[in-house]
């Protein structure tokens, strides 16, 4: 069974056309990758299909605007992959 | 239908009651200022326009879904087939399906029919944003009623 990080690399090496060897757990998807709001559209459809989630995205873009929290904490890799891991677990609890 | 003004629903026939899919109609005029230049003398509906009515038919779904309270933006139309020539005087049959509601976007499966022959279709994603500033939603209201948009099932007060 993969890693959860392992299916969220592929999504974005797929969805974005990146080459999935430059896609780390320490990669920002903003300001590492280039991945602009559009295409990440596409990558929150597929992780939300993959996982039976839904990303809060505008959630998290509210709290980035309003300075509550940094696009680190949820566009980092390893910091999404933790998000999605912890709504998984919310949602079979 | 009056494409000019992209005016491309006539009438919303039906919402399903899982808000799911959505049927409406659209008549290609006999006469409209597109056809001036697309083309002289050889009257066709341009592709995007196609491509416009399906989006209108599921940005109606989606307002149905969220009850007007935000309004759906065309973002992304992927697997756009146009299949064959539409012209005036042609009852366009348009369907749409939720694919997916994310959080501020929406995924849908949409199709364009004439005489039960599929002619377009499309894979559309929507942004779906708080009303601008301004007179937008009143207009949009004012435009649900003119086509038969069941207000009093799918929007608050």
């Amino acid at each position: 069974m993969s890693s959860t990080f392992d299916t969220v690399a592929n999504i974005i090496a797929e969805t974005c056309d990146i080459p999935r060897d430059t896609i780390t757990p320490d990669s920002h998807a903003i300001d590492d990758l280039g991945i602009d709001s559009l295409d990440f559209l596409d990558i929150a459809f597929a992780i939300d299909k993959a996982f039976g989630i839904k990303l809060p995205l505008e959630q998290w873009t509210q709290e980035v605007n309003d300075g509550k929290a940094t696009t680190e904490q949820y566009f980092v890799l390893k910091n999404l992959c933790a998000r999605i891991d912890e709504l998984v677990a919310a949602k079979a609890a | 239908m009056r494409p000019e003004v992209f005016k491309m629903i006539d009438r919303v026939v039906s919402i399903d009651p899982s808000l799911d899919k959505i049927h409406c109609q659209g008549l290609v005029p006999q006469e409209s200022s597109i056809f001036d230049g697309h083309f002289p003398g050889h009257p066709i509906m341009p592709g995007v326009l196609l491509i416009e009515a399906m989006a209108q038919t599921t940005g109606w779904l989606i307002l149905a879904r969220n009850r007007f309270e935000k309004m759906p933006f065309l973002a992304t139309v992927k697997e756009g087939k146009l299949r064959t020539f539409v012209v005036p005087g042609q009852n366009l049959d348009l369907y749409s399906e939720i694919l997916h509601e994310g959080s501020g976007f929406v995924v849908a499966r949409t199709q364009g029919l004439i005489e039960g022959k599929l002619i377009c279709n499309a894979e559309l994603t929507f942004r779906v944003l708080p009303w601008p500033e301004g007179k937008m939603k009143a207009v949009v209201l004012k435009v649900a009623e003119h086509v038969n948009f069941p207000l009093t099932d799918f929007a608050n007060a």
